[in-house]
């Protein structure tokens, strides 16, 4: 064993984990840009790159709430439309102001992600301070709403700055922004953004990934982690001791909504049109399929199954018609997994030696 | 809610406090305490007074209002009327969690662990008011993160020897085996620094050479953290052996007050114990 092995090995498990993680995607990454530049990958695989970045940074910013913090979210789209849309709209206009692709990337991201951050705040401050299941309630219902407020959204930007209208009537068109002559319109109401310069790159969504692994990941074994997950565990206890439940468990949410807005922003930036109908419920409820598949409250889980229910459905595309169905079969037979005695001992027996083999991948 | 504001004349039963601590002022008082669940009185005209370092027991029947009790000193009930007054001062509005920063901490009679955390997050989790450190300090993993990680480590390591559970510190609580897991909950209470520990039934479920061990532990734990201790106990040989004063509780009243001789031998005592001898 050499020397480096031997520390790795004396470091605390969860330690290992992280930094196996860690390990796993830069190590995917690399692959990929070169599979990338070499040419081996269809246009298919090609466009699929960045989404699949958004979606591993949803799955695992999800799993900050309702795996760690143990509180369910059935809103999480909504959060990244809030930040596609605003990272767009920043974007669109800064597009003479700041030239570089880059940059405005990532002031766009920063920008969806602080969006997002104070939606989250308002949607958490009220519901977060209740015990029970009412943020799915709310959540679920913030979802719809966001995905309607969107719609009626009519956004342009020329000389004199940005103009917004809330076409709420249904009467409005682009025509009443009153734009100048060379001014532009971002978001025409229900067609959603259209005439977005695409700028999201793979680099983008690597290192989105890579940021949201450190934010999750050094948050959970910071004070702050320990406190959230023993709220999950005993919020009784935990009163006890001293903790402000509501301060915790805001701070997860919002952390979780801020990153789903970045991821949101990046997505946005991908696509020349985006409407606001590919945020909703569907979306949320797909997210949320990736955490309980990956195991919640386990981050290379979500990255795993993130990257694997992306890739399945459009690999089989022609059996697209039965997503929802296999998703369904999918996380009950997970359920059943996980809490059946039966169905565990069964597993365990199939893998003899699965002890040893975490070990390795820790 | 008729809340009695600080200070009212109360006719107060003599008070319940070890020599020593005589001369020092009271850690807890509590002052016609009560509580009212629709009609029934769970618990009525409560006084009592705990000395700085005395340990003192509270016992009675079950469904005396023993817990309840330990629900309205933390504020998980709020008392219908009475006062308390903790280190002199009225805690009249905290909530549960400004009550233990004030200084009292409780453990639970059905054990309430972080089961999914390890036994050293558990107590370092029970630190958290003592640390600093803000959230982009803990993301970024600054050096004054690492500075207070290392201090609470160490702290945990030392409070868990007390029990001698330096070598679970990595295993996950829940799965202790039950005696432990009461242990680490006293542990955990005692890790946010308090100045009255509140132990809900500490022995329940231990065999009598735990029991023994756990004696002496509440006793040096006493003597090294210079705490107060009030403790609800089924197990007499515990509570005559180590409390110092004794409360004995029925119906939700105080029916007797006194050092464990005198509660002994107190017939109204045995009486709520063991009921009332036929006349011949």
């Amino acid at each position: 064993m050499t020397k480096a092995k031997k520390k790795f090995f004396s470091l605390k498990k969860t330690t290992r984990i992280d930094l196996a993680t860690y390990l796993g995607v830069i190590i995917a990454f690399v692959v990929m840009t070169v599979l990338k530049d070499g040419g081996a990958l269809n246009r298919k695989t090609l466009g699929l790159l960045v989404p699949i970045c958004c979606y591993m940074s949803m799955a695992v910013s999800l799993n900050l709430t309702v795996g760690i913090l143990g509180e369910l979210s059935l809103g999480h789209a909504g959060f990244m439309s809030v930040g596609a849309f605003s990272g767009v709209i920043v974007s669109q206009s800064l597009l003479t102001a700041v030239p570089s692709a880059p940059v405005r990337l990532a002031i766009a991201m920063i920008v969806g992600a602080s969006f997002a951050a104070l939606v989250g705040l308002l949607v958490g401050t009220p519901v977060l301070r209740l015990q029970g299941d009412y943020l799915a309630i709310v959540t679920l219902a913030f979802g719809e709403i966001i995905a309607d407020l969107v719609n009626c959204l009519i956004v342009g930007y020329d000389a004199s700055g940005l103009h917004i209208l809330f076409n709420l009537s249904g009467k409005k068109t682009i025509d009443d922004l009153g734009l100048d002559a060379a001014g532009y319109a971002i978001i025409k109401g229900a067609q959603g953004a259209t005439g977005t310069k695409t700028i999201a790159s793979f680099t983008a969504g690597f290192v989105l990934v890579m940021l949201t692994l450190v934010i999750v990941l050094n948050l959970t074994r910071s004070r702050a982690g320990r406190a959230i997950m023993a709220i999950r565990d005993n919020h009784i206890a935990a009163q006890s001791i001293g903790l402000n439940l509501t301060k915790y468990k805001l701070m997860a949410f919002v952390t979780s909504a801020a990153l789903a807005g970045a991821a949101g922003a990046l997505y946005g930036l991908n696509y020349s049109s985006l409407q606001s109908v590919k945020f909703n419920f569907n979306t949320s409820i797909l997210v949320l399929v990736f955490v309980v598949l990956g195991g919640l409250g386990n981050i290379w889980g979500s990255l795993l199954s993130a990257a694997a229910l992306t890739i399945l459905p459009e690999a089989l595309r022609q059996f697209a018609d039965y997503r929802m169905l296999v998703y369904a079969v999918v996380l009950i037979l997970v359920m059943l997994a996980t809490n059946d005695p039966q169905f565990k001992t069964f597993f365990a027996k199939l893998l003899p030696h699965r002890h040893s083999a975490e070990e390795k991948e820790g | 809610m008729t809340q009695k504001t600080k200070l009212v004349p109360v006719s107060r039963e003599p008070a319940l406090l070890p020599e020593r601590d005589a001369d020092k002022s009271p850690v807890l008082e509590c002052i016609d305490l009560g509580i009212t669940f629709g009609g029934l009185k769970a618990v009525d005209s409560f006084n009592i007074t705990i000395g700085r370092t005395e340990i003192a027991g509270l016992i009675g029947p079950n469904g005396a209002g023993k817990t309840t009790i330990f629900n309205l000193l933390t504020k998980v009930y709020q008392p219908t009327h009475g006062t308390i007054l903790l280190n002199g001062k009225d805690i009249h509005g905290l909530s549960t969690a400004q009550i233990n920063r004030a200084g009292i901490a409780r453990t639970f009679q059905n054990i309430r662990l972080f089961q999914n955390l390890t036994v050293e997050e558990n107590i370092t989790t029970a630190m958290d008011t003592q640390m600093h450190y803000n959230m982009v300090d803990g993301i970024l993993h600054l050096p004054r993160y690492w500075r207070e990680e290392k201090v609470v480590h160490e702290r945990a390591l030392e409070l868990l020897s007390i029990f001698h559970m330096e070598k679970f510190a990595d295993a996950k609580a829940g799965s202790l085996p039950y005696g432990a897991q009461r242990r680490l909950e006293i542990l955990r209470a005692l890790a946010t620094n308090p100045c009255l520990l509140l132990l809900d039934e500490p022995a329940a479920g231990m065999n009598p050479s735990e029991t023994a061990e756990l004696m002496e532990n509440i006793r040096s734990i006493r003597d090294t953290f210079k705490i107060a201790v009030l403790l609800i106990e089924h197990d007499m040989n515990l509570v005559m052996n180590i409390c110092e004063g004794i409360a004995v509780l029925n119906f939700g009243r105080i029916i007797a007050k006194g050092s464990p001789d005198d509660i002994q031998n107190n017939p109204e005592v045995i009486e709520a114990y063991l009921g009332r001898k036929k006349e011949a």
